[in-house]
């Protein structure tokens, strides 16, 4: 199993979308949310995600595939 | 008796024994090193400060590495503070300074910061070294790698300019050039920190590697005779160094190094092609970062989704500060006005700050008596190919090797 932090970033599109529950119906991961900041038009959330790594892949894929930004919970390291 | 007490999480108070580790467990904050302040007190004091190291290594009891750990240096540090009266004049600043950092052994301000990542990293038993970078982390890395005898890692998406590769593979470290852009490289790393035992200086040793940005301002402090400016102009990225210039400001007037406890303005710049905590500020929300994707000549310091753009935008506004950007055209002519003027050649972040310090100035901003400091934090020969397409020879004549044809073509 592997553990990933995530930092979701929802546009107005997607806000009202459920779809972290999605996330752990279709695929065989945990989720558990530990910060967020959602408001009627945009917002983010960040996410532990638990699972095998290639199921993270698919999960992270689906997320992107609904027009949700995924990046690392921390931000960008590239220095 | 050790000055380090642990890390604690900036957003949700959590401690933690010193490791290498980043974020909080709990809320995923990101963690700051704590140190002993009481200890610290009454043993920092400015002749203490005066009578060390000619380097950034003179504040080391304000840095996360115990007083018996040797420290792996190049001597980085103690950069000059130019007094820009040329600049000034053209700005209509009369106590214009300059802090230039592009005079650090690999020629950026990441000395600094990698500095005292790998010696904490050593002290602490790592034997491999690495980063995710764009370039000057990846340049500072693989030399104090090679400084310290220790394994370097440097992953590069594998389209980074030829140039950046050579002064990176100078030093000998693997490079891994990932086919994949920057957010790729970013999420392959982070996923990496789970099975590698490895100290990767931006991210799990990031607490100690960026108290090293401190030192920035407590020179240009120091230099100043020890005096806190009106207002100073720094450079975004991920933001964490201008956190760590508020957080150096506070200790200089906790620790009684300054008299005075009046902050000065702490001033954010970043280019337009890349400016999400820009955005955010100007917004009505300055504390909702959105990220963009850069575009931007000024690569080193364009960070799409920077993890400290909140915390930027908050000491701004605390301090009277602002965060402005600037356009490629301001960046390259910025860049220009500053070797013309001063003969200092920057490279596009150092375009960036001038190019706001310039935009600012011209706005209003200062009545001309105020003491501003710019942070120069990279040279210009790192960058040089961004002036290769611009007009960059407007003086140049070309002349026959004879005296009439001299006179004919040059006006003295």
């Amino acid at each position: 199993m592997a553990r990933r932090r995530l930092k979701l970033i929802f546009g107005p599109d997607m806000v009202k979308e459920p779809v972290i529950y999605q996330l752990g119906k279709q695929f065989e991961l945990v989720t558990n949310i530990r910060r967020a900041d959602v408001s009627k038009d945009q917002g983010w959330v960040l996410l532990e995600v638990i699972g095998e790594p290639d199921e993270l892949d698919r999960g992270v894929e689906y997320l992107e595939s609904r027009g949700v930004k995924v990046e690392p919970a921390e931000g960008d390291l590239v220095g | 008796m050790a000055k380090l007490l642990g890390l604690r999480c900036r957003e949700c108070g959590a401690e933690y024994e010193l490791q290498a580790t980043h974020v909080c467990e709990m809320c995923f904050g990101p963690l700051d090193v704590v140190y002993d302040q009481a200890a610290l007190k009454k043993k920092v004091s400015r002749q203490r400060i005066e009578q060390g190291p000619a380097s950034m290594w003179r504040y080391r009891d304000l840095l996360p590495v115990e007083d018996d750990v040797p420290v792996v240096t190049l001597g980085e540090g103690f950069t000059p503070l130019v007094k820009a009266d040329r600049l000034g004049s053209e700005l209509g600043l009369r106590n214009l300074y300059l802090k230039n950092d592009s005079m650090n052994p690999t020629n950026s301000f990441k000395d600094r910061v990698v500095s005292v990542a790998i010696s904490w990293a050593r002290a602490h038993g790592f034997e491999t070294i690495a980063c995710a970078s764009t370039g000057n982390l990846a340049n500072a890395v693989a030399a104090y790698s090679a400084r310290a005898g220790l394994e370097c890692f440097v992953f590069i998406p594998v389209d980074l300019e030829p140039q950046k590769v050579v002064s990176i593979s100078v030093f000998d470290p693997n490079v891994v050039a990932v086919r994949g852009n920057y957010d790729e490289v970013n999420r392959l790393c982070s996923q990496l920190l789970e099975s590698t035992p490895w100290a990767f200086c931006n991210i799990n040793i990031r607490p100690f590697y960026a108290e090293g940005s401190k030192t920035l301002t407590f020179e240009t402090i120091e230099q100043l005779g020890w005096k806190l400016p009106d207002e100073i102009i720094i450079p975004i990225a991920s933001g964490c160094q201008f956190v760590r210039h508020r957080q150096a400001i506070r200790e200089l007037i906790d620790y009684g190094l300054v008299r005075d406890d009046r902050v000065p303005a702490l001033t954010g710049a970043q280019a337009l092609g890349c400016a999400p905590v820009y955005n955010a500020f100007k917004s009505d929300t300055p504390e909702r970062v959105l990220p963009v994707k850069p575009n931007t000549i000024a690569r080193s310091i364009a960070i799409g989704n920077p993890s400290d753009g909140i915390y930027v935008n908050r000491i701004a506004l605390e301090t009277g500060g602002v965060v402005e950007a600037v356009t490629e055209d301001e960046i390259v002519a910025a860049m220009r006005l500053l070797a013309r003027t001063e003969g200092i050649f920057t490279e596009t972040a150092g375009g960036v700050t001038i190019g706001v310090l310039a935009k600012l100035a011209r706005a209003g901003r200062w009545k001309g008596d105020e003491v501003v400091v710019a942070y120069v934090t990279g040279h210009g020969l790192k960058t040089a190919d961004v002036l290769a397409s611009v007009d960059g020879h407007a003086r140049r004549v070309e002349i026959e090797p004879t005296l009439k044809s001299f006179r004919e073509q040059v006006n003295i």
